[in-house]
């Protein structure tokens, strides 16, 4: 009962949360002061992504294990140029094998 | 769960909390607060869409990292074909992936053996790759990734990841 409680207030939640956006601009196009911000949110997340990605884990801490391997391979195969699907699986096999021998 | 809120860090997020014994309005508070960064990218997405204001609160659902992050056309406009198209697909692998992993989950105790877990980040970071063409974007990436880290011991799930937008505020500079 309580799980099914949480995804019903969780669900409601994420679409309040993912219509205000889009609802708050209207047809309206951005001032370019907010659009100079705006081109910046990507940046800033995804760079936040992959930092958060990398290193937590549930309980609030820092912690450097294999994902760092698999992080460090994919930095390699992007600076190569490699398409992004071998990109993938180079950090997986990276992450993995660093993981088996430690 | 995976069809109704459809996003993975949140869904782990408060499961992690009920798993732990904690109440359920706790649970909804922590896979709140990881999706909250569906704000600042439903506002970074907002402009690009069309239509009516059902019709765009309609297409905002379809925010989810990698289609956003795959839509952005890197000068703060957003392809909304792509975002849609590559919305789709996904629900559909997230719903079925979760239904096979109720069924056979208990084979594959540990995911992370095939290094799986570092999938996501290689991925965010070649997305991060094509959005760091300027000097700004580049300075707002190096800031964002610093909030985060910081936040990372003493903040909860999900909020080192908002507070990282912050770092778009460095678009506000005088050039």
């Amino acid at each position: 009962m309580t799980a099914w409680l949480t995804t019903a207030a969780l669900s409601l939640g994420t679409i309040a949360i993912k219509a205000t956006g889009p609802l708050a601009f209207g047809r309206r196009q951005p001032s370019a002061a907010l659009s100079s911000v705006i081109v910046l949110i990507a940046p800033s997340l995804l760079a936040a992504l992959v930092v958060y990605e990398t290193v937590h884990t549930g309980a609030h801490a820092l912690v450097f294990d294999a994902r760092l391997a698999g992080v460090a391979a994919a930095a390699v195969a992007l600076a190569l140029r490699l398409p992004l699907a071998v990109v993938i699986a180079l950090a997986a096999a990276a992450a993995a094998t660093a993981r088996a021998l430690t | 769960m995976s069809i109704v809120v459809f996003a993975g860090a949140a869904q782990f997020a408060s499961l992690s909390v009920l798993a732990a014994g904690g109440t359920a309005g706790a649970a909804v508070v922590a896979g709140l607060l990881m999706n909250a960064r569906f704000l600042p990218m439903g506002f970074a997405a907002a402009p690009s869409l069309r239509g009516g204001s059902l019709a765009r609160a309609a297409q905002g659902q379809a925010v989810v990292d990698a289609s956003w992050a795959l839509a952005s056309r890197r000068d703060g406009t957003f392809d909304r074909g792509l975002l849609l198209g590559a919305t789709i697909p996904q629900a559909f692998a997230w719903i079925s992936g979760t239904i096979v992993g109720v069924f056979a989950g208990s084979s594959l105790a540990h995911p992370e053996r095939f290094g799986l877990d570092a999938i996501f980040p290689a991925f965010y970071l070649a997305l991060l790759l094509r959005e760091v063409r300027t000097g700004r974007a580049r300075a707002a990436a190096a800031l964002g990734a610093l909030i985060a880290f910081a936040l990372i011991p003493v903040a909860a799930a999900g909020v080192p990841v908002i507070a990282a937008s912050a770092a778009a505020l460095l678009g506000l500079k005088r050039r």
